[in-house]
């Protein structure tokens, strides 16, 4: 009987885990993808088979990165990729308390939980900071949601009764669960600008991002298909399942390889834990060899690459992101590298893009900017320019023209 | 010849209660099975280059157990190490930034801390008595939000070379050769530590404190200051397996997440009682130990590691069931 009990409590408590697993929020504007037949009626949970897999975005994206992009090329934050404008007029000296200069620009920011948004965040303020001397900003209204959609959900809220900002920013935790909130600001007849993760609305302003997720998860599975001989082992490692950019970038990436004779022996979770990916790998590496390494986000990378240093085995052809020490390692190492790039720099365009807008200039409606990555011929480049910055820092920041340059980012 | 017929018997009576008694024996079984397992499925986990990189990953976790295993058996919980390894590896990242010359004194930095930490969770729960889980949960978030304000949301910095030297590198020193990783070392002078300390009266009054703490109260001891102890050996151990994990991967903004519920995961597989005054410390260390081998079982079998904290939540209720099951017979 006892034991029986005891297999009873777990059998529940399973069961409960499971119940509780499938409640994650999930983007509910999901286009079924193209290709579905009705023999897939059960798709993938995750790569080109899966629900998260569009082809029609995956086509637009991989052809935008051959796109030579509209504005001043030592400005990639001010240039924009095929923009369709729309007028600001209706928002110029008018809205909110204050005419003229002294604005007050309100942003609602998702969190700074990892050091790309950490990054980003200092050269949004440096942003700021100029625009303040010059007048134009008097007040910067900010909060932080911590990664709490609820909370996002209040502080947006809580702008909108305020009344008094002439712009409200926003950088959205999710992309369903926000909606709403984002459309209560639209109706409020405050401009908006949205930026990095999107929302299912069109009532901002202006939406501005990288190019995005299947770029940067193609770019990286091009470059090991490029790089390694038919047949050759690739290990990919992904954050975490069920974030629509991260998906993307997957998804994308997985397309590529199953076009191509590279042989994708795994397909690990590791949360970006440092500890993880290296256990991983090492497991990976006594079990045989491992050509290719394709991470969707840098973080971790320099552990992955570790376990190859121990294992004494030669290093493969990598994957990583435009993250410092991930730059550092590649320049030490001298192995095959691609450092991909999900701009930082787009921390910065959404404050010029209020100013623009209170000018009454026009704005790209969507406002797509270059994503470029961090190849062999630039690495050099971008360690010198960024010799002093702390190892979690990235490279396309894009924040070197500010005048908090670089103690801003050296002294974080 | 019947005698000896008899006494096999009997032994192996003995030996089939000992195994499924949920003790210590039960789980130096599942580890053992585990161990078959992955061997079967990937022979090469046997050679002895494959089980010391086990050993390496699986020394943090062992370290945790045990000080984990101070504050369990006497009565308490200590939620606080997951958040505790992170902020030391954070702060020993932000404070020496790759700087060599720095690597002594911030370990002295950390151990202080570390114990400062223990302190104020042992003299919160035994003095304020407001109950560990509580307090600990408190420390947890306190630790969590602090270090997140302290740094600006992301981890900064870069540990030494000589700092990651523990975790990382072992003797001989030649990458991909058989080599003793010194974090296997440091596990071992722990566990041996811990098991001398069990004997000593200390130890003894510990166990008596989480049976009945009145009782031990009655018998002159002073339970406050035991459990205290507790603590200060769960927050010291915690910094220890800080330096492990710091050196095994470097800094990450995930370092030390969720490493709370692996350790007291690993102490309840052990068998040693929630509640305290039951279990020993080498059972915890080897219930560390099976569920290291458990999460690179689920890993040659191809299972999401999303999986791992379902398996801890049905391990810990069905170690405990288990246990509850023995208390009654």
């Amino acid at each position: 009987m006892r034991p029986i009990r005891a297999l009873l409590a777990g059998t529940a408590a399973a069961g409960l885990l499971l119940l509780t697993a499938c409640t994650t929020d999930a983007p509910t504007e999901q286009p079924p993808a193209a290709e579905k037949s009705a023999a897939e009626e059960e798709p993938a949970e995750s790569g080109a088979e899966s629900e998260w897999f569009v082809q029609e975005d995956y086509d637009r994206e991989l052809a935008q990165r051959d796109v030579e992009p509209e504005g001043p090329a030592d400005q990639p934050w001010l240039q924009a990729i095929e923009p369709e404008y729309v007028d600001t007029a209706d928002f110029a000296g008018e809205g909110g308390t204050s005419e003229g200069g002294d604005k007050t620009l309100c942003f609602s920011n998702a969190s700074v939980s990892n050091p790309w948004r950490v990054t980003g965040w200092i050269t949004m303020q440096q942003q700021v900071e100029v625009l303040q001397e010059e007048g134009v900003i008097g007040e910067f209204r900010v909060s932080d949601a911590a990664d709490d959609d609820n909370k996002q959900i209040s502080d947006i809220q809580a702008f909108v009764e305020a009344g008094d900002c002439d712009a409200i920013v926003i950088s959205p935790s999710t992309t369903a669960t926000l909606t709403p909130a984002v459309e209560a600001a639209c109706e409020s007849g405050t401009p908006v600008i949205v930026f990095d993760r999107g929302v299912n609305t069109d009532c901002m302003v202006t939406f501005i991002h990288p190019i995005g997720g299947y770029a940067y998860g193609a770019v990286g599975a091009e470059f090991l298909v490029d790089n390694l001989d038919p047949g050759a082992t690739v290990l990919a490692l992904r954050i975490l399942p069920g974030v629509d950019v991260l998906e993307h970038r997957w998804a994308a990436a997985d397309k590529v390889f199953s076009e191509s004779d590279i042989d994708v022996v795994g397909v690990e979770f590791t949360g970006g834990d440092g500890a993880k990916i290296k256990d991983l790998v090492t497991q990976y590496l006594q079990r045989g060899e491992i050509d290719g390494i394709w991470m969707d986000a840098g973080d971790g990378a320099v552990a992955a690459v570790e376990a190859f240093e121990d294992a004494g085995q030669p290093y493969p052809v990598f994957v990583g992101e435009d993250e410092m020490s991930f730059l550092r390692k590649w320049d030490e190492t001298g192995m095959t590298a691609i450092g991909n790039v999900y701009s930082n720099f787009q921390w910065r365009t959404p404050i010029l893009a209020a100013q623009m807008i209170w000018a009454g200039e026009e704005v790209p409606s969507e406002w797509v900017l270059p994503q470029e990555p961090v190849v062999q011929e630039d690495l050099a480049d971008f360690l010198e320019a960024n010799a002093d910055m702390p190892s979690l820092h990235y490279a396309k920041f894009g924040g070197e023209d500010l005048p908090g340059y670089p103690e801003a980012w050296t002294d974080r | 010849m019947t005698l000896t017929a008899e006494t096999s018997r009997s032994t192996a009576r003995q030996w089939r209660e000992r195994l499924l008694s949920g003790g210590s024996w039960t789980v130096l079984a599942l580890l053992v099975v585990v161990l078959v397992v992955i061997v079967v499925i990937n022979p090469s986990f046997a050679e002895p280059v494959s089980l010391m990189a086990f050993a390496k990953k699986a020394a943090p976790l062992v370290v945790l157990a045990v000080g984990q295993y101070f504050v369990i058996v006497s009565g308490e919980f200590d939620l606080s190490v997951g958040s505790l390894v992170g902020a030391q590896v954070v702060i020993a990242a932000r404070l020496m930034d790759g700087d060599e010359a720095l690597t002594w004194p911030v370990l002295g930095l950390m151990l202080v801390f570390g114990l400062l930490v223990g302190l104020v969770n042992g003299l919160v729960t035994t003095l304020l008595r407001v109950p560990s889980f509580i307090t600990t949960l408190g420390m947890m978030l306190v630790l969590f939000g602090a270090i997140r304000l302290w740094t600006g949301g992301a981890p900064t910095g870069a540990l030494s070379e000589s700092f990651r030297v523990l975790g990382r590198k072992g003797f001989p020193d030649v990458p991909g050769q058989f080599q003793v990783p010194y974090a296997l070392l440091v596990a071992l002078v722990v566990v041996g530590f811990a098991v001398l300390l069990m004997r000593r009266p200390f130890g003894r009054s510990l166990v008596a404190a989480g049976d009945n703490a009145v009782a031990t109260a009655y018998s002159g001891a002073s339970v406050w200051w035991l459990r205290t102890r507790a603590f200060l050996l769960s927050s010291f151990l915690a910094t220890v397996a800080a330096v492990l994990i710091g050196g095994f991967a470097g800094v990450t903004a995930q370092v030390g997440q969720g490493l709370e519920f692996m350790a007291i995961t690993a102490v309840v597989l052990g068998g040693v009682a929630l509640g305290g005054g039951r279990g020993t410390v080498v059972a915890a260390m080897v219930g560390a130990l099976a569920l290291e081998a458990l999460f690179t079982l689920f890993n040659q079998l191809a299972l999401p590691s999303t999986i791992r904290p379902a398996v801890q939540g049905v391990i810990i209720i069905v170690a405990v069931a288990y246990a509850a099951r023995r208390r009654r017979t």
